[in-house]
């Protein structure tokens, strides 16, 4: 049995065969549709969260399975206090496999080390989102046919922005890959990102605070929101928050082949003009997300 | 000075100088009611100067801690007066409640009952990072 918590938990084999399957499931959804009848799903959503929870719930409903879901953390028994541990091993004996988001880090790897049965990463705190990972691999494959020689450009903030974080550790194992960092000085990419993966595995990579000057090189443009539940200070929120705006005018220098990226919800960080534009995959990204974690959860059920 | 030899017991020896004081309150060796000895600035060819501790029992100490601490440190095993076996400690690879994390936003805060584990990821700089949250230890 095993359980995806880090990104890093998936060889890039294993990557490459979760984005083979969810090609397969978008190429012939029929074939899947009733693959997981009988198995049940349970959502352990105690952060709000709208499109990672509702995704969860309609892979698993396309897949032909049930969905067992808890609200919020004070709908469920931790607001009576009971442990992750124990909540894992009462889930466990209901369903088939868990999918947990947790505001504190390291909440699903603590469920994963009691439960009996697999457990999903869907977000804790502002540590790992791996797959969100798998949505933005599957959008680049679709997108640009290709995981290697790609100059990726990540903007916005790179701190405390979790989906970046996975995004480069993934990324960081394949060929050709060359990172540009967009950001403001307070929400540069953590050391232990830049030190521990970058520069440890001897990836290219420029930091700079001007995206119109950074926009021509890139292939891909990953844009993020700067996250108000992030900030213990509200000052600091208001004085980053519109640090980095993309407009139409802003991508007049850009390559026509460019993917815009967004794990969303965007705030103002993406002009709505953009939408039409056919380099906007930030909607495909969405969809993409529910096609990986069909996959993933038919690797994990060990149905396929 | 003379400290009479051990006949069952463990040496601590090759301790940096000045911590063998350290090391000896977080072992816990205070706790003992055999005889314990510290030996402090002993003069010695590889180090210069370094710290010994001997402790009259045959008692099981924490090699992660000791490993933490100073990792150049060696552990004899004396049995009937002969050393039965010596350890080199190094680098311990995982730490179970010796660090504790500071990241407030990590699970452990509001887990009381967790234990608080580390992982050496970065043995060159001695980098332990927090397993849940991957902070790294200071």
């Amino acid at each position: 049995m095993r359980s995806l918590i880090n990104i890093l938990d998936l060889s890039v084999q294993e990557l490459d065969e979760l984005i083979a399957i969810a090609n397969d499931i978008i190429a012939n959804p029929g074939k899947y549709s009733e693959i997981c009848r009988g198995k049940k799903l349970a959502t352990l959503f105690f952060e709000p969260s709208t499109r990672t929870r509702l995704s969860f719930e309609a892979a698993m409903y396309e897949l032909g399975g049930n969905v067992l879901t808890v609200a919020g953390a004070d709908s469920s028994s931790a607001a009576k206090g009971e442990s992750i541990a124990d909540t894992a091993k009462t889930v466990s004996c209901y369903a088939d496999i868990i999918a947990m988001r947790h505001p504190k880090e390291g909440a699903p790897l603590v469920a994963a080390m009691n439960a009996s049965i697999p457990v999903i990463n869907a977000g804790d705190g502002g540590h790992n989102h791996p797959t969100q990972t798998l949505a933005d691999l599957l959008t680049i494959h679709r997108e640009k046919g290709r995981l290697s020689d790609l100059t990726i450009g990540l903007c916005g903030d790179l701190k405390f922005g979790r989906t970046v974080h996975s995004l480069i550790e993934a990324m960081a194992r394949y060929e050709g890959i060359r990172f540009v960092l967009i950001s403001p000085d307070e929400l540069k990419l953590p050391g232990y990102v830049r030190q521990g993966v970058l520069e440890k595995e001897g990836i290219p990579y420029a930091e700079t605070g001007d995206l119109e000057g950074a926009l021509p090189e890139l292939d891909i443009l990953y844009m993020t929101r700067v996250q108000r539940e992030r900030f213990f200070n509200e000052e600091d929120y208001l004085r980053l928050k519109d640090s980095y705006i993309l407009t139409p005018e802003k991508l007049a220098g850009a390559r026509a082949d460019l993917a815009i990226m967004h794990p969303l919800p965007r705030v103002n960080e993406i002009s709505v003009a953009i939408d039409q534009d056919p380099r906007a995959c930030y909607f495909k990204q969405v969809l993409n997300g529910k096609y990986m974690r069909m996959a993933l959860i038919l690797r994990l059920l060990e149905v396929l | 000075m003379h400290i009479d030899s051990i006949q069952n017991g463990i040496v601590i020896d090759h301790i940096t100088a000045g911590k063998g004081m350290e090391i000896y309150h977080l072992l816990h060796l205070d706790e003992l009611d055999c005889s314990v000895a510290i030996i402090k600035n002993v003069v010695s060819g590889k180090m210069g100067r370094k710290d010994i501790i001997k402790v009259d029992a045959d008692i099981d100490i924490d090699t992660n801690v000791l490993g933490y601490v100073d990792p150049g440190v060696t552990v004899d095993i004396i049995r009937n007066g002969h050393l039965a076996e010596k350890r080199q400690v190094g680098l311990p690879t995982k730490l179970t409640n010796v660090l504790f994390c500071k990241n407030p936003r990590c699970i452990t805060t509001t887990e009381q009952e967790l234990p608080h584990i580390f992982l050496l990821t970065d043995p060159e700089h001695r980098v332990y990072r927090c397993l849940y949250c991957e902070t790294k230890a200071k």
